[in-house]
């Protein structure tokens, strides 16, 4: 199945080489899933084909996902060799109960052993995601995770404060006892510290809940909140390109039989004006409103005045106020 | 058409308490006297409005006209007047009633006399009515008809040991019915030479014929071309069209003479000119008095309604006329409030009479509603000798320029079995009842005779008693008038500002506990805000109730990437969108059905 699947995503890689010929790519991610437990051989095949269609930057910043425990030295260095430059490891947490409680099969220790190997390897560049406000999580706990992971000096941090989801087993069980998960203020309380403990070790936050050293901010990443285009291939995968987005087909059955496409969506003039700030003031340096300050100038001074939004060096952004309450700001820039 | 045999007419209603089968018997009185075959019965004929078969009530008097081929091979017509169920209507009925000679009495065999059966038969015992009783659903395996038809001669004292024990579902015995009919019920009286003298019984508007009168001629004749006044209303008319009721249609005919039922036409714009329980008499040849028991019919309860869109404010206009054109109990006024905009205070006949015009309204009309707490109509005694009556809770005179308030009380029948007795009790004194007496109708069920405050029944009294007597109580009640009592009004107030469509009166006693629950309710309705909002309820400006809605703290979504942004998109759009259904106090948002709050005050 894996290979049958790798062999698909190649084929549909091969078939944007026209699309191929009006782009240089910058940034490559690896991700979604865990593409780690692929067999060694199978992500440099991937990432030759793509070097194959695509002319890519020579700087170009190279990312793949991976869980530990799904790492050895063997792969990772072939990883190395095939040009990967960025490794974004899903810890989560140091602790392992609260591992078990979200249903990670992996433990603190694997996670040690994979990132020492990745360095050995040559990875420069690593990531590390975490999640706080997890359930029967501390304030004392979440900071025992920060600093843990802060004695291995990755380059940058993803710190997610866990939203519990409709329609996910997490959701059905802790809708009958929310007494489990912490409590509203106790989730404030460690994302505030989060931003705290960070900033005193080097790290500034970025966006909403990416941390890192000065200049390891994730490109790839940056992109999706800045509007740049990208191209997707793979189960589910989305694009944007011009005016124009699109997914892939989620079914795999269908994908494995060749039919990539998926849903399709042209973008009005409204819905992009809206999408640059609902995208863009999750960066925390925000956005220039210029282009569009005629539009929204009486919610701008509304938001500003509730504290929510601050305009500093002619750029609009969140304030911590206006972090926690994001939805509501966001949602606030989209028209009837 | 040969001059009609007042002998050979019955002109008759049947009266039930509530799911005894009234509507089903005539169902079966109407296939057996073959007016329709069975295949073009639709379940219930009488019932025309979608909402009366749904509901199982009747809301309008609906007449039909069968013709019956008896035993002794005669011809007989037969009148059959449905009357509404239910106690909001309680004057229709009596005006049905007195358009009849005799009354069909239906009564449940397993669940015996209700309260509703004793209030229709003294009813039509008042109206000097031949009540002839009938044993329905004998077919129940519960079904005990020697012990119900003791019951009757105890309780209500008639002949009952003859009375047709029959199932109107499966038609059993249905025929022995009509048969009583004929030998029961006395044929009717009048001279058609005298001068005109119709009862209405209701009317209803329709769009080419105009008011359509439903009427029973009691003397004179009435044919095309009479010159009518409605004695009471003064409003007079050319009589277009005379006729009688067919199944569902209306069938023309040359006259109406003394004893028969049927209807009128006359290019009549509006129902409030053909109120139920006038006397129409021919102007040319007039009568020399109306009919006895005319009366107006009152709004008992009143609330605001208004569109959920402000901006179908003008729908919400015309819909009320049009109810109103077939609905002369249907009041209504503009009126403005400060938190819900341009409305309509209503008043109806009662609670359901509110529910019912509140449905056809979304139904029928498409109207998305905000309903607020129905109140009933309070006198308000001023110090300066000035009498108001008072229908919206926010036109409350200064406290200081009242001398004393007063409220409307019913005189109310419970009927339970005895092991109910003191729960349902418990219930009455809670609701302020005044205790009358109590009559034992049999070892095991007792007749509980209580007056009521009417503000303490119109919301939730009558789930209230079924839920304490395990649906086993039974309940009737009548306007009894006017008593003084300590009233005041409840304000609430969010972020510290009053809200005027959730203000209500309530007795002095109960407003603490009113108060308390209307917080603790609203609390449960209104969203979190960025801001916390209080929530409090006042009376006479002082506080006597708080909670509070916590700031949201948290509302945000942690992860945006590349595949999430359709979705991303789609989430905020709904929390968009769901702020769009919510009124804005101040700077707070409260959802539509928050103002309905106070009516589920008891839920628990």
């Amino acid at each position: 199945m894996q290979s049958a699947y790798v062999e698909q995503l190649i084929r549909e890689t091969e078939g944007a080489s026209a699309l191929a010929e009006a782009y240089e790519a910058s940034t490559v991610f690896i991700g979604g899933g865990t593409p780690s437990i692929l067999p060694t051989c199978q992500i440099p095949r991937i990432l030759g084909k793509i070097r194959e269609i695509f002319p890519l930057r020579k700087d170009a910043e190279i990312t793949i996902e991976a869980n530990p425990g799904t790492m050895d030295a063997e792969k990772l260095h072939a990883w190395r060799e095939a040009g990967v430059n960025r490794l974004s490891i899903g810890l989560q947490s140091a602790d392992n109960r609260e591992l078990r409680l979200l249903g990670r099969i992996h433990t603190w220790e694997e996670f040690l052993d994979n990132f020492r190997l990745a360095r050995e390897a040559g990875f420069r560049n690593i990531n590390v995601d975490l999640m706080s406000a997890l359930p029967e999580q501390t304030c004392g706990g979440w900071i025992n995770t920060l600093e843990k992971v802060l004695e291995l000096h990755p380059e940058h941090i993803s710190a997610y404060s866990l939203i519990i989801e409709e329609g996910t087993p997490f959701y059905s069980r802790y809708e009958e006892h929310p007494e489990l998960l912490p409590a509203e203020d106790a989730d404030r309380r460690m994302y505030e510290d989060t931003r705290r403990i960070l900033h005193e070790h080097g790290y500034e936050r970025y966006e909403i809940s990416n941390y890192a050293r000065p200049g390891y901010e994730c490109r790839h990443n940056l992109g999706y909140w800045s509007r740049t285009e990208y191209k997707g291939f793979g189960l589910g995968a989305a694009s944007l390109l011009g005016r124009v987005r699109t997914a892939n087909q989620s079914d795999l059955k269908e994908y494995l039989a060749g039919n990539y496409a998926g849903e399709r969506e042209e973008l009005s003039e409204q819905a992009v004006r809206e999408e640059y700030f609902f995208l863009g003031l999750r960066k925390m340096e925000g956005v220039d409103p210029e282009p569009y300050r005629a539009h929204y100038r009486e919610l701008l001074d509304r938001l500003q005045e509730q504290h929510l939004i601050e305009e500093k060096n002619g750029r609009i952004c969140l304030t911590n106020r206006g972090i926690d309450v994001s939805n509501y700001v966001l949602a606030q820039f989209l028209d009837d | 058409m040969a001059t009609v045999d007042q002998s050979k007419i019955r002109n008759f209603c049947i009266v039930a308490h509530i799911d005894h089968g009234k509507s089903t018997l005539a169902d079966r009185i109407i296939e057996k006297t073959g007016l329709l075959t069975s295949r073009e019965m639709q379940s219930q004929v009488l019932d025309n409005m979608d909402l009366e078969r749904e509901r199982g009530i009747t809301i309008k008097a609906q007449a039909v006209r069968t013709i019956y081929r008896a035993k002794d091979g005669e011809e007989y017509i037969f009148n059959l007047i449905d009357t509404p169920g239910h106690v909001d209507f309680n004057y229709e009925v009596s005006r049905s009633l007195a358009a009849c000679e005799g009354a069909v009495l239906v009564v449940d065999a397993a669940q015996g006399i209700e309260a509703q059966t004793l209030a229709n038969v003294y009813l039509a015992l008042d109206h000097d009515l031949e009540v002839m009783p009938v044993i329905n659903k004998i077919d129940l395996p519960s079904a005990e008809p020697e012990r119900v038809i003791e019951e009757i001669e105890d309780v209500i004292g008639i002949e009952a040991q003859d009375a047709p024990r029959i199932s109107a579902k499966t038609g059993e015995n249905v025929d022995e019915v009509l048969e009583q009919i004929i030998k029961k019920i006395p044929a009717p009286q009048g001279d058609p030479e005298a001068p005109l003298q119709a009862l209405i019984f209701d009317s209803l508007y329709d769009s080419y014929k105009g008011v359509i009168i439903f009427c029973r001629v009691k003397e004179g004749t009435v044919r095309k071309g009479t010159p009518i006044r409605m004695m009471a209303t003064g409003a007079e008319a050319e009589v277009v069209e005379v006729g009688y009721f067919g199944a569902g249609q209306f069938i023309p005919c040359d006259e109406l003479s003394a004893g028969m039922v049927g209807y009128i036409t006359g290019s009549i714009k509006n129902v409030k000119d053909t109120r139920v329980g006038d006397t129409v008499t021919d102007r040319s040849n007039p009568c020399a008095e109306p009919l006895p028991g005319y009366k107006k019919v009152q709004s008992m309860v009143y609330c605001g309604l208004y569109p959920a869109d402000g901006a179908k404010y003008p729908d919400l206009r015309d819909a009320l006329e049009k109810l109103q054109l077939n609905d002369a109990a249907l009041q209504f006024e503009p009126e403005t409030s400060a938190a819900l905009g341009f409305g309509f205070r209503c008043g109806f006949l009662g609670l359901l009479h509110l529910e019912i015009i509140q449905e056809r309204l979304e139904r029928e009309y498409n109207l998305d509603l905000v309903t607020t707490a129905p109140g009933v109509i309070y006198r308000v005694h001023k110090t300066s000798g000035e009498m108001i009556e008072l229908t919206n809770p926010s036109n409350l005179p200064d406290p200081s320029e009242i001398d004393y308030m007063e409220e409307p009380v019913v005189s109310a029948e419970i009927m339970v079995t005895t092991e109910f007795i003191g729960p349902i009790m418990e219930l009455c004194q809670e609701r302020r009842g005044v205790y009358l007496g109590m009559e034992y109708i049999e070892a095991t069920r007792a007749l509980l005779k209580y007056d009521l405050p009417l503000n303490e029944i119109i919301y939730d009294f009558f789930d209230a008693l079924k839920s304490r007597s395990r649906g086993y109580a039974s309940f009737d009640y009548e306007f009894k008038g006017y008593v003084q009592s300590n009233l005041v009004k409840l304000d609430i107030l969010i972020n510290k500002e009053e809200v005027d469509a959730l203000s209500f009166i309530v007795h002095g006693d109960s407003a603490y506990e009113r108060g308390r629950k209307m917080c603790e309710k609203l609390k449960e309705e209104i969203p979190r805000h960025l801001f916390e909002i209080p929530i409090q309820a006042a009376v006479g400006g002082k506080i006597i109730a708080r909670e509070t809605v916590k700031a949201m703290r948290k509302d945000v979504l942690a992860k945006c990437y590349g595949g999430d942004i359709t979705r991303k998109r789609k989430l905020l759009e709904k929390q968009k969108e769901g702020k769009k259904r919510m009124r804005q106090i101040g700077n707070v948002e409260i959802p539509q059905k928050a103002f309905m709050s106070v009516l589920k005050l008891d839920d628990k």
